[in-house]
């Protein structure tokens, strides 16, 4: 019975994400016109509810002053307070609203992770594509390089620079988005290398192209759909690099909110059988398969325009 | 079932036969009410632009429908088997063992990582029709018969070990090693030399007849044909054009459709006056160059002049594609030079002055590849007028258009297109005004026409023309095909393994004597004689034997 009970609530909640899903789009095609509503016409329900869960965690992360009830370092209660009408979501291990701290980690964690990975695949792929194009030398130096960096298990890797140059935001990011690119500049590397063999690319050369618009116009373009598919799943992995670090006291720092570091400062409720500390984890969960849902769509736009 | 006009068995009967093809999530007829009627060891040739069915009807002649497609009405009748309301496992049992494919590119439908004779046995194992070392015999005959060289180990070889042609024998070999009562042969040949051609052509024409197997075949190329079929079909864009015996249809067809394809192979230009200015555009001065050690041009001399057009001809690997890598300065020559008006080019093209580069550009055997998928016209075209030419904003524009409007496309219509929404003809147009907006004294152009239908490849021949005479451009002409050779060159350069085996104007060259590899390959070229490939057969056996 309580099995069944479960079953209805998840189906429940799997119609009304893609009630959901589906009300977006029709909303979006209505809003948007041109080019986007084209795109938009061909989109499945399951993109549109990836959609509509980027745009709110978006807008959480953007205006979490004006949203969260109370301050993101505010101890306003005793520890561990039970979720009630004042703190919808209960207290944590220091006495800090719940459900504040949840709307500040956005803000933080899906702001350095998308840093992290935007900086991840600028680095990355511009070197890939450019040792790719240029060939010789300069791809020998730039793949050993990165040969030696992904021999070096990441995580102790992260570890052993954060340690060195200190727990700032900014070397957090720095760290990671080195290490994410090498992964970055394998994947770039290898799809360039079969654009450049093609005739339109030589019919450049021989016009007399310079390095720099035989990448962004003429190869970029051709590359775009693994490299499309590749940030989805590199944004992923950061989120879960960055919340290990967290774990691990290396990563975010306290007092900053942080998914990941409230999963670890909560995790004793769980043996009293509240899903409190899992909420965090949720959130990272719901926004990994949002993206993903919506990056699948765009893979197959992208692979379905090139017959 | 015995056909009661004729006497003869018929094998195969198609009435009514429509297909769909699937684009953007709705189904459109591609194949609509087609009949056909194949008598045991007899041969239908099907012909058409492609996009005309061709390869699809074949297909369904063995209850087949490729991914996206499907067969949506009519009935097909093999031998009193009704394929269409036959299960997966009856048609498997078919196929084979009593209907057998032979695909257009040998190359890509044998498995590279297992040997010819594996893949030999693997049908008549498999149907049960003889063990594994009767197979093996039986191979090593058929070897024999469709004469490839060393008929007792070639099954030994992979794939990649022997020659595109000798590919396409064991190919149909294998075809044949269940002595099939139909085969279906999809463009065998179109992939290969015109030397080779012959080779293939004479030993499917063998081997059909031995066998009495019932065959269609498949091609767009019309003195082909002529060759081995008994009966032709004309399709048009998935209908019946007409039908008839192979010497009525050449000598009297009925449809205008089918007099415009027999009409394409005599386009020939007026020849252009002989030359008066004395230093020529391009000038190739004993150029030996090649990859690694190895040396695929050997002392390589010619001269283009304005106005005038050289053919350079050759089988594939004789270096008539090097050549022109060595002249836009890809491929950095051992020895010699290129000249430009007289003056010597720097062998590196990145050595070479924005105007140096200008003034020689290059049009593409495969459009496909040669434009930017995901570039539109807009830029495809107008990227070299901006750079080269420094025209901005509303003078580019101008220029664009004026540049779609030479190549007879509407610039309204195609000037915000991606090079996907065009056909194989006007992406070669659009390869064509890329070079012109460059507004070059010289273009190359590689085997321009060899991937188009031959009435679009007449369209394109004739507009490099107009331009030619409205520009005074000088072509150089690479190709295989000595028909197109025909009917624009000015003056033809002939290689073989690197090295220019004879050079002259056309006029001359298509008159006798030649060296004995001009004669080869002029006389390979299929003409539309019906008896033609037997006659040759016969006057080059006389040959060997006297």
């Amino acid at each position: 019975m309580h099995t069944l009970i479960t079953l209805f609530w998840v189906a429940v909640a799997i119609a009304l994400a893609m009630g959901a899903g589906w009300l977006f789009l029709a909303a979006a095609r209505r809003l948007t016109r041109g080019g986007v509503a084209r795109a938009l016409r061909g989109a499945p329900v399951s993109a549109g509810f990836g959609m509509l869960v980027i745009l709110i965690y978006v807008l959480v992360a953007l205006f979490a002053h004006l949203i969260a009830p109370f301050g993101e370092r505010q101890v306003v209660g005793a520890q561990f307070l039970p979720w009630d009408g004042t703190y919808l979501l209960g207290t944590d291990n220091l006495g800090r609203d719940m459900l504040t701290r949840l709307i500040y980690g956005a803000r933080n964690t899906v702001g350095i992770a998308f840093a992290t990975t935007v900086l991840a695949f600028s680095v990355g792929a511009m070197l890939g594509l450019l040792a790719a194009t240029v060939g010789g030398w300069l791809d020998q130096v730039l793949s050993r390089i990165v040969d030696i960096l992904m021999a070096i298990p990441s995580l102790i890797f992260s570890l052993l620079l954060l340690t060195i140059f200190g727990t700032s935001v900014v070397t957090l990011i720095l760290v990671i988005a080195t290490i994410d690119s090498t992964r970055v500049f394998r994947l770039a590397r290898s799809v360039a290398q079969n654009i450049v063999v093609m005739d339109y690319i030589e019919a450049a050369r021989l016009r007399g192209e310079g390095l720099w618009r035989l990448i962004t116009r003429e190869i970029l373009p051709n590359a775009l759909a693994p490299l499309v598919a590749e940030f989805g799943l590199r944004f992923c992995f950061v989120f879960l690099m960055i919340s290990a670090l967290s774990f691990l006291g290396v990563g975010i720092q306290p007092p900053t909110a942080d998914w990941g570091s409230m999963v670890r400062d909560n995790a004793a409720l769980i043996t009293f059988g509240d899903v409190t500390p899992l909420l965090p984890a949720g959130a990272i969960a719901l926004l990994t398969v949002a993206v993903n849902f919506v990056v699948d769509w765009m893979l197959h736009r992208a692979s379905g325009l090139k017959e | 079932m015995k056909d009661t006009a004729t006497g003869k068995t018929v094998l195969l009967t198609i009435r009514g036969l429509t297909i769909e093809g699937r684009s953007d999530e709705t189904w459109s007829e591609i194949v609509k009410g087609v009949d056909i009627t194949l008598h045991k060891g007899e041969v239908l040739g099907l012909i058409g632009e492609s996009g005309a069915g061709k390869s699809t009807i074949g297909l369904a002649a063995m209850g087949f429908a490729r991914d996206g497609c499907r067969i949506s009405g009519g009935t097909i009748d093999f031998d009193g088997i009704d394929l269409r309301a036959a299960t997966k496992d009856e048609r498997r049992a078919l196929r084979g063992k009593r209907i057998a494919y032979v695909a257009q590119s040998a190359a890509a439908s044998f498995n590279p990582a297992h040997r010819l004779m594996d893949q030999y046995c693997e049908a008549p194992v498999q149907h049960g029709v003889m063990s594994r070392a009767e197979a093996e015999r039986d191979a090593v005959e058929l070897y024999r018969r469709m004469q490839l060289p060393n008929p007792d180990e070639i099954g030994f070889r992979y794939p990649h070990q022997v020659s595109g042609g000798q590919l396409q024998r064991a190919m149909t070999a294998m075809a044949m090693s269940c002595r099939p009562d139909l085969i279906i042969f999809d463009e065998p040949t179109t992939a290969l030399d015109v030397t080779t051609q012959i080779e293939v052509l004479s030993a499917i024409r063998d081997i059909v007849a031995q066998f009495d197997t019932a065959a269609i075949y498949i091609t767009h190329d019309l003195a082909v044909v002529a060759q081995m079929a008994d009966r032709i079909k004309v399709l048009l864009k998935g209908e019946e054009v007409e039908e008839a015996d192979t010497r009525t249809m050449l000598a009297t067809p009925r449809e205008d459709y089918t007099k415009s394809l027999w009409a394409v192979r005599s386009y020939a230009r007026p020849v252009q006056p002989p030359v008066t200015d004395a230093v020529p555009v391009v000038s190739v001065r004993g150029v030996t160059a090649g990859y690694g050690a190895v040396d695929i041009l050997k002392n390589i001399n010619f001269d283009i002049h304005r106005r005038r057009t050289v053919a350079v001809v050759g089988e594939s690997g004789s270096g008539k594609s090097t050549a022109a890598r060595v002249i836009t300065g890809l491929l950095t020559p051992r020895q010699g030079e290129v000249l430009f008006d007289g003056e010597p080019l720097p062998s590196d093209y990145r050595r070479r002055s924005r105007d140096q580069l200008r003034q020689a550009q290059m049009i593409y055997q495969m459009a496909d590849t040669a434009l930017n998928p995901k570039l539109r016209l807009r830029e495809l075209i107008g990227r070299p007028a901006q750079m080269y030419l420094g025209l901005q904003g509303k003078a580019l524009s101008e220029r664009i258009r004026g540049l779609l409007d030479l190549i007879e496309l509407e610039p309204d219509a195609y000037i915000d297109r991606l090079p996907s929404e065009l056909s194989g003809g006007q992406k070669q147009r659009i390869g064509i005004a890329r070079a012109l907006a460059a507004e070059p004294q010289f273009i190359i152009c590689d085997e321009v026409t060899s991937a188009l239908d031959q009435l679009v490849a007449e369209g394109i021949l004739k507009l490099l023309d107009r331009l030619q005479s409205e520009f005074e451009l000088a072509y150089m002409f690479i190709t295989h095909d000595l028909a197109t050779v025909k009917s624009i060159a000015d003056e033809v350069v002939v290689m073989q393994n690197g090295r220019v085996v004879e050079q002259g104007p056309k006029d001359e060259m298509f008159q006798p004597p030649h060296d004995p590899y001009t004669e080869l390959l002029l006389s390979s070229v299929p003409e539309m004689d019906p008896d033609w490939l037997t006659r040759l057969l016969q006057e080059r056996r006389n040959k060997a034997e006297a």
